[in-house]
């Protein structure tokens, strides 16, 4: 394989998944709104194009043209680094995910995937850990005491509950013996996904992807009763919009981390990719993925219109005193049964 | 191609270390420590040590230095409330910083004869894989006590954290 067709197909790839994780974040932000009104007995936005399908395109023009303010005594490079580095480190965990079976081009395999890092579950807790530089930032940069409590509020929510996701990985990596995500998600064909051996490890995972991506019933950071707006308070214009933007892709990112770790990624019960033509199955894979990305999206709407807000303090205790606990004893009982029963 | 990334990241990395020292904002300091890390753990990959690179990044600019902003944000340290040192104390503390740069550089001038990126004999060396066998293998009693360390060290921040009690 020629080096600048090597090139040519992951710069591609970068751009299409770029596109399409944009893409999702956009009508996330209207399917939202159409699930808030459905669950609250009303229409929701259906003013711009049929069902309100063009709202996403009007919300981007009306970021675009509102005035760009920064205030007076604001650190004015670190105020435009925040909302960047936000979207920024949302967006590169997408590079692990395996979207599908290998793509067949001119006669080379080519897999579906940005990159297959032998390390992909640490790259993951990585891009997550590094996650909270956008709003602490942000936050501080904007030289407000409210944008400040936010700030601070979300990077301690943020560390806390890192640690009960690492471990509750770790037991995925146990089962997987791989830290490789194209092997994680290979190794769940069929109908013989981690969730039927991790249920514990799934539900803590899937509560710290709340508490990381700032969802209710974890959205303390930009709780209005308490703090206006939270660490984007001073914010306004496309900078406000990167920082909203940037919670809708990592929703999208942790749906797919949940499909793939725990749902068997693009495998689905009865499609046997191996008896397909190979582009076939990559399309097919992708369409099963992208299913249970949008099962995943909507239940994170679902739940934040369900549940009402954690206290500050009912959220660290669950955190340190619940989660974590409960994660240890998934690992040691994971480690256990991959010693003795086998995986 | 490994030389021309081995420089960049060299130079992004003098750059920010430098810059550390040389911001009076102590956030701006953090964030160029920050910077600093992950070229130390770019340089690791080209070394073929992604384990390391990872947990470089994952504690040191995902824990330590989040920690470390917190409690210069908290205290909302600044150029204007920095508090004056007298001259003396100042002309000592450059006098031994300087003085171990040039002790680290004059080592480092003796043994380099010439500057070239650093090649790992065996290229599977930094590999996780590689790193785990000799961690549980060779290493596993160390292994074992520096973690039964750490964890001494949590339990007691947790006893200095707790309230007093009665």
């Amino acid at each position: 394989m020629s080096i600048l067709f090597y090139l040519a197909y992951k710069l591609v790839l970068v751009l299409v998944i770029f596109a399409i994780t944009l893409g999702v974040a956009a009508y996330s932000t209207l399917a939202e709104r159409k699930f808030a009104g459905f669950f609250q007995d009303r229409l929701g936005p259906d003013r711009a194009g049929p069902y309100g399908i063009l709202q996403p395109l009007a919300d981007g023009v009306k970021f675009f043209f509102k005035e760009d303010f920064t205030p007076a005594n604001a650190d004015k490079t670190l105020f435009v680094m925040g909302p960047a580095l936000a979207m920024l480190i949302a967006l590169i965990t997408s590079a692990v995910i395996p979207w599908g079976p290998s793509l067949e081009i001119a006669g080379y395999q080519l897999p579906f995937q940005v990159t297959d890092l032998n390390i992909g579950v640490l790259y993951i807790s990585g891009a997550v850990s590094i996650g909270v530089y956008g709003i602490m930032v942000g936050g501080w940069a904007s030289n407000n005491k409210f944008a400040l409590l936010g700030a601070i509020r979300a990077s301690s929510q943020m560390i806390s509950y890192e640690i009960a996701m690492g471990i509750a990985l770790i037991a995925i990596v146990l089962l997987a013996g791989s830290l490789s995500l194209h092997d994680i998600v290979a190794q769940q064909s069929g109908l013989n996904w981690n969730i039927w051996k991790q249920p514990l490890g799934f539900i803590i995972f899937i509560t710290c992807a709340f508490a990381e991506c700032n969802r209710t019933p974890f959205d303390l950071p930009e709780c209005e009763q308490e703090l206006v707006g939270g660490y984007h308070t001073e914010y306004s214009s496309m900078k406000l919009g990167l920082f909203l933007f940037s919670e809708y892709v990592n929703m999208f990112v942790s749906s797919a981390l949940m499909s793939a770790l725990y749902f068997g990624g693009y495998n689905f019960p009865g499609l046997d990719y191996s008896t397909m033509a190979p582009n076939v199955a990559a399309l097919v894979g992708f369409g099963v993925f992208f299913a249970k990305i949008l099962f995943f999206i909507f239940f994170f709407m679902w739940i934040r219109w369900t549940i009402p807000r954690f206290r500050y303090d009912q959220l660290m205790h669950l955190g340190w005193s619940i989660l974590m606990p409960l994660a240890i004893l998934n690992m040691l009982l994971t480690a256990l049964g991959v010693l003795y029963l086998g995986k | 191609m490994l030389a021309i990334f081995f420089y960049i990241f060299a130079t992004i990395s003098v750059l920010s270390a430098l810059s550390v020292v040389l911001f009076r904002n102590p956030v701006y300091s953090a964030l160029g420590l920050v910077t600093t890390f992950f070229a130390i753990a770019a340089q690791y990959i080209l070394l073929n040590a992604q384990f390391v690179a990872a947990v470089q990044v994952m504690v040191y600019a995902g824990a330590i230095m989040v920690l470390f902003l917190f409690v210069i944000m908290l205290l909302n340290l600044n150029v204007n409330n920095e508090p004056s040192r007298p001259a003396l104390l100042q002309g000592i503390s450059v006098a031994t910083s300087g003085g171990m740069l040039f002790l680290v550089l004059l080592a480092a001038a003796r043994s380099a004869g010439s500057l070239s990126p650093a090649r790992a004999a065996d290229n599977s060396i930094g590999l996780i894989q590689t790193l785990g066998q000799t961690l549980f293998n060779q290493y596993l009693m160390p292994f074992e006590v520096s973690s039964l360390l750490f964890l001494s060290a949590m339990v007691g921040a947790v006893m200095l954290g707790k309230k007093e009690y009665k």
